[in-house]
């Protein structure tokens, strides 16, 4: 090739990596500029922290009140149902074994009453979120003013980083086009498109009209709780200090922030009623 | 010299027709999965990374080994691998751009890929990795280009490559060391979170790659009026021999780890590859025909007569580079999905629409390697006319 | 310059086919006119901007509104033109008015080859599905 052919391809080819990176940088600086996205675990010192916490306790097996609360996200939030095909199935908030639910527990003796119960899993919407950690393009962050771990659906590029990256299992990923299999069409909410992945938001939307997640207003007996941690007076706290609860491995350090209430006290007081529980916790049944 | 590549003999045309028509039939495929979307593939929500992915890791690995041969001829003035360098360099160029066709085919949203430029995220090691993939494809690029058409004029190459070409050396480990980070700082899957999953990667690198270069020469050489030379193969297979030993060490370290602290969550997933778990055991008879396959390497390359032989040479070199793209290729991604987080046994293979266009992408790949590899004969007259 | 008769000859029907929108329609189109769109069903006649703000810049608008709706969190509006407060919502605030989004948003967006992909997640109104 003489030199002039080479030249002029050099030049065209510079061009075009010119007028890609130039428009990039133009479309970088006109673009509105994102709040800011924490992703560390920074401690919840301004603005609320919500959590939520479930009980256990009043669920049971084939409890029709399970169905009410998925249904009520999934209506609420156009969330495609897949009927059996696990494969592209589209989950929020959906029942698990109680075994299944804890699993790294490798429980061997099962109280009775907990022998697969149903519990309810869902998006923990941790402190220190390994989701956001690795999303490349924030188009999934933990929000600095109430700890949502949001998702932006018009960002998302599809790549399901976060999936692998959620210890808890509480991400789908549209494989494929969600409309034909969503029955009643919401037209107050969107929908998503097939590429895109989604998981539970904590009902910002709804938060932001001043009203309780969807769940957690199908419930009728205090089921799921949902509130502000960082407000002490808030009926989450309360339930917090007065029960005991576990949370979904938390041995990984991800701070989730969906509690469980597993014991009942009844049955506690009914053991040892007179018992004091000391400063060293001195109540070792 | 890119016109080098356009011209040929019947040979050449015939293999790069056939190579077209299998690309024009994984794109046909592949318009087919851009239409209707993953679903088309056999990922699901419990292994939402398959095929696709894992042949990005293992391809990864074949980019980087390039510094194999660009190490000892740069650094150390080893000259014997002075007609090798540049075939390092094409391959790498071939394997990051199949890298970046992978990870194109598997993303949800392709036509959203600029948003990881506009929206730069450096906590996030898929970022960094764009960014080091980028980088290598420009740096081989410009390193080849810069020394070939030295070579074609006659001239030693500009003394300011030789600092970029030294600079590719760290920037090759780190490529791979980058992609293995991807994997090791996952809390949630136990099996890719070790310290030892970065050197592992990097050990299976520089096994496959230039055990795949050894017997690509050998095909150039059949071709061609191409010879590496007796010193050059030796010493590359010298080197294929000391990687594959460090990797399967460190395999055994791995299933040391999650055997004897029997941890359940560490050895459900070796089960799951070697045994089958809860009846799943699709990839079971793969892994063992890559440990055979492993084992029959090391034979052949341990004794020096069976090494420095040309045929049994081939032979190890073919058994190295099929039982780690096995190894890294099938077995490490998606065993890292199974169990699922929540121990659940799912099933994963890949469909014959995945297959396809993975097939279209080697095809491109091998293509971009035999127009290169035509360009840097040519120039050096080693095209029998 | 060598060849220069393939070159002309190869550069006049280049220019001659990526011109031909602009000469065909001149000598053998009907004339179009720009489509004219239909005032919303419910009324309306304000707007969250003006008419000829909206018209030329309804793109960015929606795109500061998405981000910042999903990203700020913050979903009140107030318009420049009238001081009133909308809720940023295409679906709630754009389409109450706009419900006839075949009338209107696509008059504009099928003559101009645009399709926004808006809609592949945001539920179009009742009457247009």
């Amino acid at each position: 090739m003489d030199s002039s052919r080479r030249g002029f391809l050099k030049i065209a080819g510079l061009s075009v990596i010119g007028a890609a990176g130039g428009s990039a940088l133009v479309a970088r600086g006109s673009e509105t500029e994102p709040a800011e996205s924490s992703h560390d675990d920074a401690p919840a010192s301004q603005g609320t922290r919500l959590a939520m916490v479930i009980d256990l306790r009043k669920f049971s097996k084939n409890d029709p009140q399970l169905k009410r609360i998925v249904d009520a996200c999934h209506t609420t939030h156009n969330v495609p149902d897949f009927g059996d095909d696990t494969k592209n199935e589209v989950k929020w908030i959906w029942p698990e074994e109680f075994e299944t639910a804890f699993h790294s527990q490798e429980f061997h003796y099962v109280r009775d009453d907990l022998q697969g119960k149903p519990t309810l899993l869902l998006c923990n919407h941790c402190d220190n979120p390994p989701c956001t950690r690795v999303c490349p393009t924030q188009a999934t962050w933990k929000r600095e003013a109430d700890g949502i771990v949001m998702m932006d659906w018009h960002r998302c590029i599809g790549c399901r980083y976060c999936v692998v990256a959620c210890p808890y299992g509480s991400r789908s990923f549209n494989f494929t086009d969600p409309r034909p299999h969503i029955e009643n069409l919401d037209p107050a909410f969107p929908t998503r498109m097939r590429g895109v992945v989604e998981k539970c938001t904590f009902c910002e939307e709804r938060l932001a009209r001043g009203l309780q997640p969807a769940c957690v207003e199908a419930c009728d007996n205090d089921e799921i709780v949902f509130g502000d941690l960082n407000d002490p007076d808030s009926k989450i706290r309360q339930l917090l200090s007065e029960f005991m609860t576990i949370r979904r491995k938390p041995g990984l350090g991800t701070q989730p922030e969906v509690y469980y209430i597993v014991e009942d006290p009844r049955s506690m007081q009914e053991m040892a009623p007179a018992v004091v529980v000391s400063e060293e916790g001195g109540n070792h049944a | 010299m890119l016109e080098k590549a356009l011209s040929g003999s019947r040979t050449y045309w015939a293999w790069m027709f056939s190579l077209l028509v299998v690309i024009g039939f994984a794109a046909a495929c592949w318009y087919w999965q851009f239409t209707e979307g993953l679903t088309i593939t056999g990922l699901s929500r419990d292994v939402v990374w398959g095929f696709y992915i894992a042949q990005f890791t293992f391809l990864v690995g074949v980019a980087a080994s390039a510094v194999m041969v660009v190490l000892p001829y740069y650094l150390h003035d080893y000259k014997a691998f002075g007609k090798m360098t540049i075939l390092g360099e094409f391959l790498a160029i071939a394997a990051v751009i199949m890298c970046m066709l992978f990870i194109f085919v598997d993303m949800g949203m392709p036509m959203r890929i600029f948003n990881v430029f506009l929206h730069p995220t450096p906590h996030s090691m898929m970022f960094w990795d764009t960014v080091a993939l980028g980088g290598y494809l420009v740096l081989n690029v410009l390193i080849s280009r810069v020394t070939l058409q030295a070579e074609r004029r006659g001239n030693p190459p500009p003394s300011w490559i030789k600092p970029i070409i030294i600079f590719s050396i760290p920037w090759a480990v780190s490529i791979h060391t980058v992609t293995a980070f991807l994997y090791s700082g996952l809390a949630a899957r136990p099996f890719w979170l070790t310290a030892i999953l970065a050197p592992r990667f990097l050990a299976s690198a520089f096994a496959a790659g230039p055990a795949l270069l050894i017997l690509l020469a050998f095909v150039v050489r059949k071709f061609t009026d191409f010879d590496p030379g007796k010193e050059a193969i030796n010493k590359l297979a010298t080197i294929v021999t000391y990687a594959m030993i460090a990797n399967c060490f460190f395999v055994a370290m791995e299933l040391f780890t999650a055997f004897y602290s029997s941890i359940p969550e560490h050895m459900h997933h070796f089960q799951y590859l070697y045994m089958g778990l809860e009846g799943e055991n699709t990839l079971a008879p793969f892994m063992w025909v890559s440990v055979i396959l492993a084992v029959v390497a090391l034979v052949l390359l341990l004794n020096p007569e069976t090494r420095n032989r040309e045929t049994s040479l081939a032979l190890a070199c073919a058994a190295v580079f099929f039982s780690l793209w096995i190894d890294k290729g099938l077995g490490m991604v998606i065993a890292g999905f199974v169990p699922s987080p929540l121990g659940k046994v799912v099933h994963y293979s890949p469909t014959p629409p995945e297959l396809m266009i993975s097939l279209g992408i080697w095809a491109i790949g091998l293509l971009i390697v035999t127009g290169l590899y035509k360009i840097v004969l040519e120039v050096r007259g080693e095209i029998r006319h | 310059m060598r060849n220069a008769g393939m070159i002309i000859g190869g550069l006049i029907i280049f220019l001659i086919l990526m011109t031909s929108p602009i000469w065909y329609n001149a000598l053998f189109g009907t004339s179009v006119e720009p489509p004219k769109v239909e005032s919303p069903p419910n009324g309306s006649t304000e707007c969250v901007e003006q008419v000829e703000y909206m018209r030329a810049f309804h793109m960015d608008l929606l795109n500061e509104w998405r981000d910042k709706v999903v990203r700020d969190g913050t979903r009140d509006y107030v318009s420049t033109t009238n001081g009133r407060a909308f809720d940023m919502s295409l679906s709630r605030t754009c389409m109450d008015c706009h419900s006839n989004k075949a009338d209107f948003c696509d008059r504009c967006h099928t003559y101009m080859a645009v399709s926004p992909y808006c809609w592949d997640c945001h539920v179009e109104p009742k009457e247009a599905l």
